[in-house]
């Protein structure tokens, strides 16, 4: 597993139905870009953050691919309507073959 | 003669260049800081002191504006990692000693750098004398990640309190010596502190908005970097861009710097840790 990696994720507890609400992503990550070298002048292997998604109650919100020029700790803001109380469910797929989740509940009146 | 409107314009170019600091109102989850002040009255040449924040792009600005958009907070949470974790021959974390956390800290940041037992005394010395004779841990890198972690955690402790260090008794001597570089003409360029930041903030320095160069905000996430920047780390760039061979970080004369050039921001609230272009 990649170190220091550390998902966090801002959701408002509570919306009105129908609402478009603001959802900020941020995952700590080194995202190499496989493309540096070390002091030795070894290519340091690629090992970032492949895919990112969103789903609300088990239906998909957003899902984003990244690729390699994509700097160190992505931040994600996107937008949602929320019909009903429910859970986010957060999910960043890693290169390692890791998979990062955080979930997210909200009240909807 | 077609020359007249082109000086018409050369100078009205100049002049919209020449833009001020802006004046928005800097709130972080409802307190309001102070980014605008009289300066304090040891200074001489300037009647008004501005945080750095208030000389960015309104981009730059928002990031500061609420934690979770803050890059710097990344930084902050490895911190909290590193107070509790155990490291040395002691087997010690500084949790151990400091049981109620890094909370224990709110007001120090806001006195440093400070004079004990007649040494110039900034936060990073703090920290490593304690992993030294405490812990029995190496020392941390002067500018290393987890130094500036631990230095941003400690100081956002008292974020939101007015800079407030002592510039009389025993500090008086370093404070003069800082003020002594402040005014000192280095480089190649024969460029002070002061040229750039006293007498020119406001300007532009090529693409660089020049602000007066207050440290309330350090260490900052710069964005140019991507990580946190400690305050000697901004000092040498600030000499090397004059073409100068520059002091080294940790250095008498750096600490002293820090000394004066923090009271030059006393009255305006700590930001630490901002984010800076």
């Amino acid at each position: 597993m990649a170190s220091g990696v550390k998902p966090r994720v801002k959701v408002p507890k509570t919306a009105s139905a129908g609402d478009t609400i603001t959802i900020k992503t941020l995952i700590s990550h080194k995202m190499e870009s496989g493309q540096r070298k070390d002091d030795d002048g070894n290519i340091i292997p690629r090992s970032i953050i492949n895919r990112f998604t969103a789903d609300f109650n088990g239906q998909n919100v957003i899902d984003v691919a990244l690729e390699p020029a994509i700097s160190t700790n992505p931040y994600f803001q996107f937008e949602a309507i929320v019909p009903e109380s429910g859970e986010f469910k957060f999910t960043w797929y890693d290169d390692d073959g890791d998979v990062y989740e955080e979930s997210k509940k909200i009240e909807v009146s | 003669m077609n020359l007249k409107p082109w000086i018409a314009v050369a100078v009205i170019g100049m002049a919209g260049v020449a833009i001020a600091q802006d004046n928005s109102t800097l709130s972080i989850d409802g307190e309001t800081f102070v980014t605008e002040t009289d300066a304090p009255a040891h200074l001489e040449n300037v009647s008004t002191i501005y945080s750095g924040w208030r000389f960015r792009t309104p981009e730059t600005q928002a990031l500061q504006v609420d934690d979770f958009d803050n890059p710097a907070m990344i930084f902050v949470d490895q911190g909290i990692d590193l107070f509790n974790a155990v490291d040395g021959t002691e087997g010690k974390s500084c949790a151990s000693c400091h049981t109620d956390g890094p909370e224990e800290f709110a007001g120090l940041h806001a006195k440093m750098p400070k004079v004990v037992d007649g040494k110039l005394v900034v936060m990073e010395d703090l920290i490593n004398t304690h992993r030294q004779d405490v812990m029995g841990a190496e020392p941390w890198k002067w500018s290393g990640a987890d130094m500036q972690a631990m230095v941003a955690l400690i100081g956002l402790q008292s974020r939101g309190m007015p800079m407030d260090v002592a510039i009389d008794g025993d500090a008086a001597p370093f404070w003069e010596k800082g003020k002594e570089i402040y005014y000192t003409r280095y480089g190649q360029l024969e460029l002070s502190c002061s040229n750039c930041h006293e007498n020119n903030y406001g300007n532009m320095i090529r693409a660089d908005h020049l602000s007066q160069g207050q440290i309330n905000g350090f260490p900052t996430y710069r964005l140019k970097q991507a990580k946190l920047i400690s305050r000697h780390n901004r000092f040498r760039g600030c000499i090397r861009d004059t073409r100068a061979e520059t002091f080294a970080e940790g250095s008498e004369e750096f600490k002293a710097l820090e000394l004066y050039v923090a009271s030059r921001a006393n009255g305006l609230d700590i930001e630490t840790p901002a984010v800076r272009q």
